[in-house]
């Protein structure tokens, strides 16, 4: 079993986010960076536990950035797997970080992709689909549990109102999402051996982008809050229907 | 040349998401000086010439029960031949559950940009510009699709649903092999109150503050009555005092109702991640100083135990229940 976990680096998320040069980029000074919370608690924690069920399972990282995103893959090692792989590029779009996946996936001959839900920062919930599509492979988005019985997988996904139970061969893509694993601390040990864990660096293939950033906003202050005193909480629901005229 | 849009049901009901999606749709085909259309996998109840109160001239319809289930890749097969054959330039999804799993697909396959998560209309005044939420709406940003075909995925809640004098949409049958899907439906459970949470226009939310899943009887009921969804802050999903699909926050489940009522949740800025593009947001917390005040347009500074069982007779009372 060969399994490929997409890992992304994103802010802290109490960070600050502000803009700067005419809103068109993030500003990045003072920020703590983390791994994408969904690619670290739930896609490489159920990777990390199917190898320790089946020890001969091989787990390989893999993130589309520059080396600054060198820390990021290092803590993903220091939880769990074997190698990873840096594509050095700056990420451009999803598109283009899913092309880029997906020509180390079909050079890797994964039975299983993992990637998060979606990045905090960019909420594309893209990526996965996309490197489905280009592998033409089976894609199982917003996952809630996942189960392996030798090449088959039991997975259950979120729906409108409830969840869904899947079964589909290998190899499938798989975005992950709470319920799949539970959040894990890299211990010593693992944080020991991650630094002598190969890390390796490829250039990028050239693949064109089909998007690209005009501009960031923030959204506009709320006016203020209007308290309404807890011994007449109807003249809240007076407001709520009158005024706000949402109920 | 057209706007085509992706029309999604479930239950044999085409949802209320999609037909946010068609308005949007119709709107940009006025924009472009072209038709809006629709497409609809599967087969429903609904009258789709009805379609047409918003804005569809035409409805594509494989009207074949095995497209009842989803799979994202028979379905991307389906659509990216549909828009070949009708020639259209812009394609619309609601960014729903099947959004996320079909749009990025389609993008993929015709090398067509994808904006997932838009919240306004495309401005075309200089290229094609469409305003999605980043940053799990801390922010916005604008972001050109470069490409000849575009595709974008709406955010529920984001676009209003209106019926207009259309007349009656044509529906057309469209012939299609449907691949046998890879993914083999094993069991569906719905778990959730009636009200699907990313669906719904009103959510009451309970947080930590209400010391158990035993007090939550008076959530249930007041969302009840408001005909809301019921959701919570992650400490109370993960000490199991209810099912982990209620989540909202940056890590769980993002949503934007017209109307969002906390209790008894701090509001930490991981919390207002999942929140804060609600049009509405009333706060009931014992502590003035609660972080979620400063995110409110409406509070109540109180014991909740107190406070709600006296909204709920309030809003009994302006519903005329009894
Ligand atoms: C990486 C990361 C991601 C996270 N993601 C999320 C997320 O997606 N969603 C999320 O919700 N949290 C998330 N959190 C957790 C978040 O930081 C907060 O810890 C959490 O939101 C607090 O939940 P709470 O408001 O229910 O509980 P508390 O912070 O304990 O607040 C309880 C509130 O109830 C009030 N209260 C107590 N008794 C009463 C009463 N009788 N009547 C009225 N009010 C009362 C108190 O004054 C207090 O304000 C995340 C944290 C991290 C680090
Ligand atoms: N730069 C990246 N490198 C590797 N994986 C990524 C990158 N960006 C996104 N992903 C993966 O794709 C998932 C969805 O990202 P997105 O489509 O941006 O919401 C993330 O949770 C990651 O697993």
């Amino acid at each position: 079993m060969k399994i490929l976990i997409c890992i992304s680096k994103t802010p802290d998320t109490t960070a600050k986010i502000a803009f700067r040069d005419n809103n068109t980029k993030f500003v990045a000074d003072g920020v703590q960076w983390i791994i994408n919370p969904y690619d670290e608690w739930y896609a490489l924690v159920r990777a990390i536990e199917l190898k320790e069920k089946d020890p001969s399972t091989i787990l390989h990282l893999v993130t589309v950035g520059i080396a600054d995103a060198d820390p990021i893959i290092r803590k993903a090692l220091a939880l769990g797997g074997d190698e990873a792989i840096r594509i050095n590029a700056d990420s451009q779009d999803s598109f283009y970080i899913a092309a880029q996946i997906a020509e180390i996936a079909k050079q890797g001959a994964y039975d299983l992709i993992f990637t998060g839900k979606e990045t905090i920062d960019y909420n594309g919930s893209s990526v996965g689909g996309m490197l489905a599509e280009l592998l033409d492979l089976p894609y199982i988005s917003l996952a809630t549990k996942f189960e392996l019985n030798n090449l088959t997988a039991t997975v259950t996904r979120q729906i409108e109102g409830g969840e869904e139970t899947d079964e589909v061969n290998l190899p499938v893509v798989v975005s992950c999402q709470k319920g799949v694993a539970e959040q894990r601390i890299p211990n010593m040990k693992g944080i020991m051996s991650a630094r002598t864990k190969p890390l390796k660096t490829v250039e990028p293939a050239a693949i064109e982008p089909l998007t690209s950033v005009v501009s960031f906003e923030l959204p506009p202050a709320k006016a203020g809050v209007k308290l309404v005193s807890p011994d007449n909480p109807e003249e809240l629901i007076q407001l709520l229907h009158e005024e706000a005229k949402v109920i | 040349m057209s706007v085509l849009v992706f029309i999604d049901h479930a239950d044999g009901q085409i949802k209320k998401s999609s037909l946010e999606a068609l308005c949007y749709g119709a709107k940009i085909a006025e924009q472009l000086n072209i038709a809006a259309e629709g497409i609809l996998l599967g087969t429903v109840s609904d009258n789709l010439a009805d379609l047409g109160k918003y804005g569809a001239k035409k409805v594509h319809q494989v009207s074949n029960d095995s497209l009842n289930q989803l799979d994202s890749q028979s379905y991307t097969k389906i659509i990216a031949e549909a828009v070949h054959a009708s020639g259209a330039k812009v394609i619309i999804f609601s960014n729903n559950i099947s959004g996320k799993a079909i749009a990025p697909r389609l993008s993929a396959r015709l090398k067509a940009g994808l904006v997932s998560g838009a919240i306004a209309l495309p401005d075309t005044a200089n290229g094609f510009n469409v305003k999605k939420t980043v940053f799990s709406g801390k922010a916005f940003a604008n972001i050109a699709l470069n490409t000849d075909v575009k595709i974008i995925s709406l955010n529920p809640n984001s676009y209003k649903v209106s019926a207009g004098s259309g007349g009656a949409a044509e529906v057309v049958a469209l012939n299609a092999v449907v691949d046998a899907p890879k993914i083999k439906v094993a069991g569906v459970t719905k778990t959730s109150g009636e009200v699907p949470l990313t669906e719904a226009e009103i959510v009451v939310s309970g947080g930590r503050g209400l010391k158990g899943p035993e007090n939550w009887g008076m959530i249930e009921e007041l969302a009840k009555l408001l005909h809301a969804a019921t959701a919570c802050s992650r400490p109370v999903a993960d000490a199991h005092w209810r099912p982990h699909n209620e989540h909202v926050g940056q890590t769980g489940i993002a949503i934007a109702p017209n109307l969002y009522i906390a209790i008894g949740i701090s509001g930490a800025i991981q919390h207002l991640a999942g929140v804060n593009r609600s049009k509405v947001i009333v706060v009931i917390n014992k502590d003035p100083e609660a972080p979620f005040f400063k995110a409110a347009d409406y509070g109540i500074v109180g014991d909740a135990f107190e406070v709600v069982p006296k909204l709920i007779d309030a809003v009994k009372k302006l519903k005329g229940v009894v």
